[in-house]
């Protein structure tokens, strides 16, 4: 359905559940998930506020398009105030719980306050309980997904839930959702944690409705379908290799960030990429992959579905382990690999099986382990804070440990769960630390990729290539090829991205729609479904209102300009190899371009005129 | 002279057979352009998206200019793929 015009508040400090309607003029100017939840965040949060205290709130918020016949409709996110970065929050994921929660008839559940005891939400279309938790803390994302299950007889609802890692304070927990999907990056299952909230179960049985001109929707929705298929990146490259297929592409680029970004090649890429992934292995024969996997209403279905091959280390006393489960995909695979010099495919599959089971952001995950790495090798760590791991680079035996550690909270996988950031600094070396804003960087060197500077220079979540993918033109030559290593054009193309991103972001559609789709693509169907006049432009605009009102929130919450920089390795120190040998990212030739396009001052401010333009609140 | 020539996702399967981790040594003429070796491995040209040599992309129009490569070069090629 498009817009259900309903949310579910939840006061978890006095146990009052209600409903209220949608604010529809907001909806207008906001569109859905991710623009209209940070319009109702940052109306009713005071952006200096703890993350970690009850006056934090947390929303799960769907698109108009979630749920419905779109394809890739099966988005929702997850915003708050991140405890990793001290900036909004804001992390998407797929799987079937978005679109459970559209057809239980809910746009938005906003969660605040904290309970007095561990509790989860149980949702059963109109009806919402919140139901005591307290046998269920303690226990794994998979173990609770089980629990819930069992305990109201029903194999359809579900679930989206906290691991260990977030109960133990672990900065970078994820929100994981149908066992394997997450809301992965910024620490918002911490949020989730603080507030004592283990889990949301979820039965939706309302079906689709409120569907603008549904004769159009389904003619348009199913045209674009068409697209999807026909596109050889959409109908085949992606389902068939997943997003891991450009382990080696980028290795190749020589933009590969490798031993927390020391190199930008690394010599194992091959034996953990996406072609790895479909060789047979010597001791039964059988492939990494098992099969592709879709999320709810998506014909692209890039997810990966794996094995671990029995005999490895790390689980031949394992069972549990040995069957298929959410497999690697290329942002996890680097963190765990070459960030930290692991070239053990099945070691990659099996920590990231960990990520998945206990609810942890396995880019963050990686990149902190990455930095421990590089204190070690540098003698500012030892073993007695380890714990007795050597902790260093290539080690996979390590990566498994600290793996196992960090997914409980446990030992100096206790120090993990601080984040590279504070990790680094609490140890004297902050240079050490590969972060914006306090988030770890994902898998492209911005000395190799020009323009992933300034994106994760000015990303309003700290580093990320979710908010402006611009390897998409640098690289992949969609929609047109630049030059990755030209700063010329980039302030343009970064903003282009990153407001076409914020719409598709707030549809309740999946950004790998748009390897494909462009808004010329997509507007048609929000149009169809939506009331109200949804064009390109007003899309574009609705996407450039968006990362105002997300500057906004960060500037008020303390931020400046002088946070929009990149680590000193990355802005001083040349790549080493490879194209580009010799550059650094020029940050600085970028800019001061992006403020003047985007409408702020040279110290990176609103102006009241670009306020007024986009009519922000006050 | 010879050349390293790389082919990944469903392009390896068209390199030499026993070829490994989708790369082999190869011998070239050395007036020999990018899409000449396209053709001589049968690599459907819409399916050599991205054609990077050492690293650099090579554009569509390039491709047919004699003597592109080097002795050491290494020559990779993608269909039309992504991630992210």
């Amino acid at each position: 359905m498009a817009w259900t015009k309903k949310i579910l508040r939840v006061n978890l400090t006095d146990g009052v559940i209600s409903a209220e309607p949608l604010n529809m003029e907001w909806a207008q100017q906001y569109l859905g998930q991710r623009g209209l939840a940070t319009r109702y965040f940052v109306e009713e949060v005071d952006a200096q506020v703890d993350a970690l205290s009850p006056d934090n709130k947390f929303i799960m918020a769907t698109g108009p398009l979630t749920g419905t016949m779109a394809s890739t409709g099966g988005r929702y996110s997850c915003i708050t105030k991140s405890p990793l970065t001290g900036t909004i929050a804001c992390s998407n994921s797929g799987g079937f719980f978005g679109a459970e929660m559209k057809n239980a008839g809910w746009d938005m559940i906003i969660f605040e306050g904290k309970s007095p005891t561990p509790v989860y939400l149980y949702v059963e279309d109109d009806q919402a309980r919140l139901i005591p938790a307290d046998d269920l803390w303690g226990k794994s994302v998979w173990a609770t997904d089980e629990e819930i299950h069992k305990k109201h007889q029903d194999p359809q609802i579900r679930i989206a839930c906290i691991g260990r890692a977030a109960e133990s304070g672990n900065l970078f927990a994820a929100v994981v959702n149908d066992l394997h999907r997450a809301a992965g990056r910024s620490g918002v299952g911490t949020v989730l944690a603080s507030k004592n909230v283990k889990a949301v179960a979820l039965r939706g049985t309302r079906g689709v409705g409120n569907i603008k001109d549904m004769k159009r929707f389904i003619d348009t929705t199913f045209e674009h379908k068409k697209v999807l298929a026909a596109n050889a990146v959409t109908g085949a490259g992606l389902p068939t290799y997943g997003t891991q297929v450009l382990m080696n592409v980028i290795n190749e680029l020589g933009a590969l960030p490798t031993r927390n970004m020391r190199e930008v090649r690394f010599e194992g890429a091959h034996s953990v990429s996406g072609e790895a992934m479909h060789e047979p292995r010597a001791s039964d024969g059988k492939k990494n992959l098992t099969r592709n996997g879709g999320c709810f209403g998506c014909t692209i279905a890039c997810g990966r579905i794996s094995s671990v091959d029995r005999t490895h280390f790390s689980v031949k006393d394992k069972p549990q382990y040995w069957g298929n489960s959410g497999g690697l995909e290329y942002e996890a695979a680097w963190a765990l690999g070459p960030d930290t010099g692991v070239d053990d495919l099945d070691a990659l599959t099996y920590v990231n099986f960990l990520c998945n089971e206990d609810g942890l952001d396995p880019i963050s995950f990686g990149s902190t382990v990455a930095a421990a790495m590089e204190l070690f090798e540098d003698g500012v760590i030892t073993t007695e804070q380890t714990g007795g791991i050597e902790l260093k680079f290539g080690s996979a035996e390590a990566l498994v440990k600290i793996a196992e550690l960090t997914a409980r909270g446990e030992g100096f996988g206790k120090e993990i769960g601080l984040g590279s950031k504070r990790l680094c600094e609490k140890y004297g070396r902050p240079e050490l630390s590969m972060t914006v804003k306090g988030q770890e960087f994902p898998a492209y060197d911005p000395r190799g990729i020009q323009g992933m500077g300034l994106t994760y220079a000015t990303s309003n979540r700290g580093a990320c290539h979710l908010r402006s993918y611009t390897v998409s033109s640098e690289v992949l030559g969609i929609p047109i090829k630049t030059d990755p290593l030209a700063t010329d054009g980039k302030p343009e193309l970064v903003i282009a991205f990153q407001d076409a991103t914020a719409a598709v972001d707030s549809s309740g559609l999946c950004i790998f729609s748009t390897f494909a789709w462009s808004l010329d693509n997509i507007a048609p169907q929000i149009d169809a479904a939506c009331e109200g006049d949804w064009s390109v432009e007003k899309c574009a605009e609705v996407g450039a209102r968006i990362w105002q009102l997300e500057r906004d929130f960060n500037m008020r919450a303390g931020l400046t300009g002088a946070d929009d920089t990149l680590p000193k390795r990355l802005l001083k120190d040349a790549a080493n190899v490879g194209p580009a040998e010799g550059k650094v990212c020029d940050l600085g030739a970028m800019l001061p371009k992006y403020y003047e396009l985007r409408g702020w001052t040279t110290e990176g401010q609103l102006t009241p005129e670009t306020r007024q333009r986009y009519g922000l609140p006050s | 002279m010879q050349i390293t020539l790389k082919l990944y996702a469903h392009l390896g399967d068209l390199l030499p057979a026993g070829s490994k981790q989708n790369k082999a040594m190869i011998e070239v003429p050395e007036s020999i352009s990018l899409n000449e070796l396209i053709d001589h491995f049968h690599i459907p040209r819409p399916m050599a998206h991205l054609v990077l040599v050492n690293g650099v992309f090579v554009c569509d129009r390039d491709r047919d200019q004699p003597f592109a490569l080097k002795p050491q070069d290494a020559v990779a090629i993608w269909p039309p793929v992504a991630g992210g």
